[in-house]
C-alpha cells in the first residue's frame, strides 16, 4: 500500500515536472528575457539594447537599469489608448462570440448522436487551414471588388461598393470568426454533461422554458462560459494579425503597437515594457477566473 | 366521482416499437396506483405521458376532467419524482424545494412557510442549507419528495423512487410514503418493476407488458386470481398446469396431477373450447402424512426436494401422474417438517385452484 502510494506519487511528480519544465522553457525563460530587456535602453547595436549589467573583465560591477520605458508607457497617451482599445475590442468581440457560441454549443449538445459528431467536426474544421490564410480569405470577401460587394452589385442592391474592409467592424468579424470554436467547445463540453432530467424537473415544477434556461441551464454552464470567454478574450487582446489585415487606420490595438515598436522602430526595450504591462493586465482576469472556478469547485 | 387522470385509448410509438399500445385507464381520486412491469414494458412512457414529457400519437390524456393531451409539463397539476431525483446541484435543499413554489409567484413568508412545511413532512427541516451532494441517497430522495409535495399536486407521479435505495431503507421509505399519502390525501401513481413494492403500497396494480395493461386490480385479486399465466408469473412461483375438459361437466382434467379438478373461477369457463391452464398458489396447499380433509381436493406424492428458507420451506413433491407440485409451508411447528423421500398427501380447497388463460 505504502509502496504503491509512493510510486503513484513519484509518477505524478514526474508528470508535473515535465509540465513545469515545459512552462519554464517556453514561458518563464523568455519572459525573464523580456523583463530584462524592458529595463534596458535602446541603442544601435546587436542586440539593439544596452546591457543590464556593467562588466569589467567579466566581473559584474554595477546594475544599469532604467524605468524610462515604463515611464513613457504611463505618460504617452498612445499606449494607454492602445491598451484600452484592445481591451474594449476584445471585450465586445468576446461578448458577440458568447452570444453566437452559446446557442451553437447548446444545439450541438442536444443533437442526436450521429449529427452531433458531424456538427462538432464542422466547428473544428477551420483549424485544418492556416489561420493566416483564413484571414486573407476575408479580405477577398470584404474588399471593394470582393465577393460580397460584387454579389450585392450584381443583384442591384447597391450602386457603389460598400466599405467593408479596413473597418472596426471587419476586426470584430475577424475575431469572432477566428475564435468562435474556442467559445463553442468548452461550452459544448459543459452543456453536454447537463442532465436532461434536470430540465424536465424544472418544467415539471412549473418553470416555463425561458425560466428553466435562466435558473438551471445557465448557472450550470457557468464554468463553460468562463472558460470560453477567457479563451477568446486573452488572445483577442494581444491580437495582431486580424487588426493588421482587416482593421483600418483607426483600429488601435496593443498588438499592432508592439509590432511597430519592435520591427519598425527597433525599440526592443519599449516593446518589452509594453509586453510586460500587457501580461500584467491579462493576469488579472485569469486570476479572477481561477478564483471563481476554485470557489465553484469548493462549493460542495 | 370523476377520475383525476383519464387515459383514453393512448398510443405512443418509438420507431417500430409501440411503447404504449392503445391503453385506457382511469385513475381515481386519492388512490394509489402502481404500474408494474419489466423494463421496456411501457410503464415509464405511460407515466411520462401523464407528466407531459411525451405527447401521445393517438388518444387523449385528461387531468381533472380537462383535456391536457398537448399541455406542457409546467401547465399540469401533477408532479413527478424522478428516478435519479434530478435535484438541482447548484441550489440548497431549501432552494430546490422553493424552486417550484417560486414558479407560482409565491414569495416572502408564505414561501418560507411552505418550504419549511414540505421539509418537515420528510424530516429534513434541519438540512435546508445543505447542497444535494452533501446528502445521503435516502436524504436526496426525501428532498425530491419534498420538492414535489411543496407544490401540493393533485397527483404525485413516482418513477421507480426506491430503485437506488438499499433494502432496509426501501422498506422504511415504503411505510413513510404510505403514511404521508394517508395524511395528505394525494393521488399517487407509482412505476415499479418490484412486485413486492407494488403489492405492499398500492390500492390497485396495473400489470404491463409490451405497452399493454394485462390486468388491473387490487393486489390480492391479482395475486389470487391472475387472468393469465403472464400475470401469474409476476407474483412468485405459482404452480401452473395445462388442462383439458374433464369427463364430468364443470370439471377440468389436469394431466400432470392425474386429477379431475373443480375450479372456482376463470374467464374461460363461460363456454368455448377448453384449452387453458390452472394455477395453484404454493402456500395454499396443505401437506400432511395422512389423507385428511375430504372436503377439498388432493393428490398423493413423494417429497423430491426440500429448500429451507428460514421462516418457510419449499417442498417439491412428485406425483405419480408425472407432475411436480411446489408447496410452501411456514416453519411454525415441528409437525410439518418433511424429508426427501417422505410419502405425503397434498390437499387444497376448491377455491384455491384458478383457471387462467394460456
Amino acid at each position: 500500500m505504502i509502496a504503491r502510494g509512493t510510486s503513484a506519487g513519484s509518477g505524478r511528480r514526474l508528470v508535473l515536472a515535465a509540465l513545469w519544465l515545459w512552462t519554464a522553457i517556453v514561458f518563464f525563460l523568455p519572459f525573464a528575457l523580456v523583463l530584462k530587456i524592458s529595463f534596458a535602453e535602446a541603442q544601435l547595436s546587436v542586440p539593439p539594447y544596452s546591457a543590464l549589467f556593467e562588466r569589467v573583465d567579466g566581473v559584474v560591477v554595477g546594475l544599469k537599469a532604467t524605468l524610462a520605458n515604463y515611464g513613457l508607457l504611463a505618460t504617452d497617451a498612445l499606449y494607454f489608448k492602445a491598451y484600452v482599445g484592445s481591451l474594449g475590442i476584445a471585450l465586445i468581440a468576446t461578448t458577440i462570440t458568447l452570444i453566437l457560441g452559446y446557442p451553437m454549443a447548446y444545439a450541438i449538445a442536444r443533437a442526436p448522436s450521429p449529427r452531433r459528431e458531424v456538427l462538432l467536426i464542422l466547428v473544428m474544421l477551420p483549424f485544418w487551414t492556416s489561420f493566416l490564410v483564413r484571414i486573407y480569405a476575408w479580405i477577398g470577401l470584404l474588399r471593394p471588388s470582393g465577393v460580397i460587394n460584387t454579389a450585392l452589385q450584381a443583384m442591384g442592391l447597391i450602386d457603389a461598393p460598400l466599405v467593408l474592409l479596413n473597418t472596426q467592424g471587419a476586426v470584430y468579424l475577424g475575431i469572432v470568426y477566428a475564435y468562435l470554436p474556442f467559445m463553442v467547445l468548452p461550452l459544448y463540453a459543459r452543456l453536454e454533461k447537463l442532465d436532461p432530467a434536470l430540465l424536465e424537473a424544472a418544467a415539471d415544477l412549473g418553470a416555463k422554458p425561458w425560466r428553466t434556461f435562466l435558473s438551471v441551464t445557465l448557472p450550470l454552464s457557468h464554468p463553460g462560459i468562463l472558460a470560453g470567454c477567457l479563451l477568446v478574450f486573452i488572445p483577442a487582446v494581444g491580437e495582431f494579425v486580424i487588426p493588421e489585415l482587416l482593421g483600418g487606420p483607426d483600429t488601435l490595438m496593443i498588438g499592432k503597437v508592439l509590432w511597430n515598436e519592435f520591427f519598425s522602430n527597433r525599440d526592443w526595450p519599449m516593446s518589452a515594457a509594453a509586453t510586460v504591462v500587457l501580461l500584467a493586465t491579462l493576469i488579472a482576469p485569469v486570476m479572477l477566473f481561477q478564483s471563481l472556478r476554485m470557489r465553484a469547485e469548493a462549493r460542495p | 366521482m370523476s377520475p383525476v387522470i383519464r387515459i383514453e385509448a393512448v398510443s405512443k410509438r418509438y420507431g417500430a416499437v409501440a411503447a404504449v399500445d392503445d391503453i385506457s385507464l382511469d385513475i381515481r381520486e386519492n388512490e394509489f396506483l402502481a404500474l408494474l412491469g419489466a423494463s421496456g414494458c411501457g410503464k415509464t412512457t405511460l407515466l411520462r405521458l401523464m407528466a407531459g414529457f411525451e405527447q401521445p400519437d393517438r388518444g387523449r390524456v385528461l387531468i381533472g376532467g380537462e383535456d391536457m393531451t398537448l399541455s406542457a409539463p409546467y401547465a399540469r397539476p401533477v408532479n413527478m419524482m424522478f428516478q435519479s431525483y434530478a435535484l438541482f446541484p447548484h441550489m440548497t435543499v431549501a432552494g430546490n424545494v422553493a424552486f417550484g413554489l417560486k414558479q407560482d409567484n409565491i414569495s416572502g413568508d408564505v414561501l418560507k412557510a411552505r418550504v419549511n412545511e414540505a421539509l418537515l413532512a420528510v424530516e429534513l427541516d434541519r438540512l435546508g442549507d445543505r447542497r444535494p451532494d452533501q446528502l445521503s441517497g435516502g436524504q436526496r430522495q426525501r428532498v425530491a419528495l419534498a420538492r414535489c409535495l411543496a407544490k401540493r399536486p393533485r397527483v404525485l407521479l413516482l418513477d421507480e423512487p426506491m430503485a437506488a435505495l438499499d433494502k432496509h431503507l426501501r422498506e422504511r421509505t415504503q411505510l413513510e410514503l404510505m403514511a404521508l399519502r394517508k395524511r395528505l390525501g394525494i393521488t399517487f401513481v407509482l412505476v415499479t418493476h418490484d412486485q413486492g413494492e407494488a403489492m405492499a403500497m398500492a390500492d390497485r396494480v396495473a400489470i404491463m407488458e409490451s405497452g399493454r395493461i394485462l390486468q388491473i386490480g387490487a393486489p390480492r385479486d391479482l395475486y389470487e386470481r391472475p387472468a393469465s399465466q403472464r400475470v401469474a408469473r409476476f407474483f412468485g412461483d405459482m404452480n401452473i398446469w395445462p388442462v383439458t375438459a374433464g369427463a364430468t361437466p364443470g370439471t377440468l382434467f389436469v394431466a400432470d396431477l392425474g386429477l379431475e379438478a373443480r375450479v372456482a373461477s376463470g374467464s374461460f369457463l363461460n363456454g368455448g373450447p377448453l384449452t387453458g391452464a390452472v394455477a395453484l398458489r404454493p402456500e395454499r396447499i396443505a401437506i400432511s402424512r395422512t389423507t385428511e380433509s375430504e372436503t377439498g381436493q388432493g393428490v398423493q406424492g413423494t417429497v423430491a426436494e426440500v429448500v429451507f428458507l428460514g421462516t418457510a420451506s419449499t417442498y417439491f413433491v412428485k406425483v405419480p401422474a408425472g407432475g411436480t407440485v411446489r408447496v410452501v409451508v411456514q416453519n411454525s411447528d415441528a409437525t410439518s417438517v418433511f424429508a426427501q423421500g417422505d410419502s405425503v398427501h397434498l390437499s387444497w380447497s376448491a377455491t384455491a385452484l384458478t383457471a387462467i388463460e394460456p
